[in-house]
């Protein structure tokens, strides 16, 4: 049974904070079907397409009938653990400060055979599932957990490892002036920080909610005004070194195409706050949290931006937002090629219109705060990557692998 | 006079510098810094907003520029202690010299008297000074001289952050102007421009008001000016005092951030 974590104690000044190191991380090109099936949390492995064979490791042609039509699929992910090896040593400098590290042959019932790291809870001969994860260089790498969720599971190293899990980090919550920014703060209170920072922008101007937030506890207000360099630069000289992860909720929900607005008074406001806003987070905060990402129970672990699933393709009565989604989506894929240097995940959760005022002509479905509140813990404690949350995103996320085009005219109808 | 004219009449602006410079003169900073932090007016959230002040770093002796430091700056026309231009306001949309660039450089030098009202603000957050208020000052101190800046003293500008602005679910409540009050002083004491501590020359109620935004209607309307978000004005004396107030020269400009300064007589000591 996994021994549940106890709350890091404060870190020794004079310890040296040791520098992330990453597992090899060169994958094939047709073996990054698995990176991107565990970016989403999906179990993915190669199917045949000709005599419907399930290939593992992924190969460029089936090796029952030398089909090259190898489609990543949803596979059943059960299996039986047919033999551990506990790894004591190695020449490797990332296993070699995290020995002892398990490892074990694992028969799917899909039919391949796959050596897979072990969950602390999982013992030869047992029926396990397995799972793909991303681990700290951004790669798939297949870990076999115990059947059923034993208790305090998430706390094994080897899983933890894998995942962002908010439980004894501190996390900071960078716009707490709206309903998503306070439904995250509380989320991820609830979720297991030990604390929770809260930016608020304009402390002189009251929003609504500004009791009940105060009131949450480990949630502690600070000044962060995203759209002033100063400011994000000064928040990030007193609390950076104590941020583990940073949720982007800032948000700016205007109505309009790109004609529709008169001018660019609005439009530059939007680039403000989301485009610039990031910007200045991951350039005051990034460099520290990918100097931490291996600096025991709360390293830094991840960079979350909330990002609205039309960063993907426009929707024209929300164009110039869209425009702007585009741009942050755009900066945080490159965030996350220079986070992944400190094994730190820049985690993008995609979401529709929310129950919010800024989208109060929209029909349902709309998203509550709360349960893009709870998807982001949920996320973080899967370690995924990408993550659609609601009815929304999750349409707009099939249909463009679908048809993007038809899709694209769909919407500007 | 023969202390401040030449020998051939003309004014002696070397004896003004040497007033100053001995401190006969004060200088007051009227000026609140520009800072990203400092409040700026809110509108609703769905129209464009008046932009903070910003600072952008371009290089700090690094490598972005080895030996200099410098900043790139960005902001509202209405932004921090700021003058009005009559252009500002609908009711001074056609008029001649009417923005920033073209008001006569002249009008950037002018006499104020200050009304105080800090005792009655302190009390009631929306106070509204009235022509009764204006006429007791002049019982005090004389008629109010025609093309004077009226400043408003509330003590205002001593207040920070949420009770400077003072923003409520009913909007924002802070002192200033009733509309009688702004039509007395532009059409029988011939005002300069008002001057004040608050976010804006009019009350923070004064949506309410009939006009709507009384000081920004009546005075820019005749051609005269605003000055806002001032400090200082507890150190100036009721009367006496010349402003210099000249906003950036913006093409076409409503309005800017300036610096504001007082030229304050001081007794001389020993006197």
């Amino acid at each position: 049974m996994t021994e549940p974590l106890s709350r890091p104690k404060r870190k020794d000044p004079l310890k040296k904070t040791r520098i992330p190191l990453l597992p090899q991380g060169t994958r094939s090109r047709t073996a990054l079907g698995l990176t991107a099936a565990a970016a989403e949390g999906r179990f993915q492995l190669q199917v045949c397409g000709d005599c419907a064979a399930v290939v593992y490791p992924p190969r460029d042609a089936c090796p029952r009938c030398l089909s090259a039509n190898l489609p990543f699929r949803d596979v059943d992910n059960g299996g039986t653990l047919l033999a551990e090896t506990t790894i004591r040593t190695s020449t490797d400098v990332y296993f070699r400060e995290r020995m002892p590290w398990r490892i074990g042959t694992v028969l799917l019932d899909a039919g391949p055979a796959i050596v897979a790291h072990l969950h602390g809870d999982l013992r030869e001969g047992e029926r396990t599932r397995l799972e793909l994860k991303l681990d700290k260089s951004g790669q798939a790498i297949v870990i076999a957990l115990p059947a059923r969720d034993t208790p305090n599971m998430a706390d094994d190293p080897q899983w933890r490892e894998l995942t962002c899990d908010p439980k004894y980090r501190r996390v900071l919550v960078t716009d707490g002036r709206t309903a998503m920014g306070q439904a995250m703060a509380e989320a991820l209170s609830q979720g297991g920080a030990s604390i929770v920072f809260v930016g608020v922008a304009d402390p002189w101007k009251p929003f609504p909610g500004e009791d009940r937030l105060r009131k949450l506890e480990r949630v502690e207000i600070v000044a962060l005004d995203l759209t002033d360099t100063i400011s994000v630069n000064e928040c990030a000289g007193e609390f950076a070194p104590r941020v583990d992860i940073l949720v982007n909720t800032a948000e700016h929900v205007r109505t309009g195409g790109i004609i529709e607005r008169k001018g660019l008074t609005v439009a530059r406001e939007e680039l403000e706050v989301r485009y610039l806003g990031l910007m200045r987070l991951a350039q005051a905060f990034g460099p520290v949290l990918r100097a931490r990402g291996a600096d025991g129970i709360n390293s830094a672990a991840a960079f979350v931006n909330l990002v609205s699933v039309f960063a993907l393709t426009s929707w024209p009565a929300y164009g110039a937002f869209s425009a702007t989604e585009a741009a942050c989506l755009s900066a945080a894929q490159s965030l996350r090629a220079e986070l992944r240097p400190g094994g730190v995940k820049v985690v993008n959760v995609f979401f529709g219109p929310l129950e919010t005022e800024w989208y109060q002509a929209v029909p349902p479905p709309k998203l509550a705060p709360s349960t893009l509140g709870r998807a982001v813990v949920q996320a973080l404690r899967q370690g995924l990557e990408d993550v659609f949350v609601g009815d929304i995103a999750e349409d707009i996320r099939a249909r463009l692998a679908v048809n993007p085009k038809a899709l694209e005219r769909e919407l500007g109808s | 006079m023969s202390r401040n004219t030449d020998a051939i009449g003309s004014p002696d602006l070397l004896a003004f510098a040497g007033a100053i410079a001995a401190g006969e003169i004060e200088v007051v900073d009227l000026t609140h810094t520009l800072s990203p932090d400092f409040p700026t007016i809110v509108m609703p959230p769905e129209l464009g907003q008046c932009a903070p002040f910003r600072m952008e770093e371009v290089s700090r002796y690094d490598e972005r520029g080895s030996a200099w430091y410098w900043n790139n700056i960005s902001m509202g026309e209405h932004t921090g202690t700021h003058f009005d231009a009559p252009v500002h306001w609908i009711s001074g949309k056609d008029l001649p010299e009417n923005s920033v660039d073209t008001i006569p450089a002249a009008n950037f030098i002018a006499p104020a008297v200050v009304i105080d009202i800090s005792q009655q603000s302190a009390a009631n957050a929306d106070y509204e000074l009235t022509v009764a208020d204006v006429e007791a000052w002049e019982a005090m101190h004389g008629r109010i001289p025609p093309r004077s800046w009226v400043l408003l003293r509330t003590d205002w500008s001593k207040r920070n952050g949420r009770d400077y602005v003072n923003m409520r679910e009913d909007g924002q409540h802070t002192p200033g102007p009733c509309p009688e009050v702004v039509r007395f002083l532009v059409e029988q004491r011939d005002l300069h421009g008002l001057g004040t501590e608050t976010i804006g020359t009019d009350a923070g109620q004064a949506f309410h008001f009939n006009p709507p935004y009384p000081a920004h209607y009546y005075m820019h309307g005749k051609g005269r000016y605003g000055l806002q978000c001032l400090a200082n004005l507890d150190r100036l004396p009721p009367i006496g005092v010349v402003i210099l107030a000249a906003p950036l020269k913006i093409r076409r400009g409503s309005g800017s951030p300036l610096r504001v300064l007082a030229l304050v007589p001081r007794a001389r000591s020993g006197m």
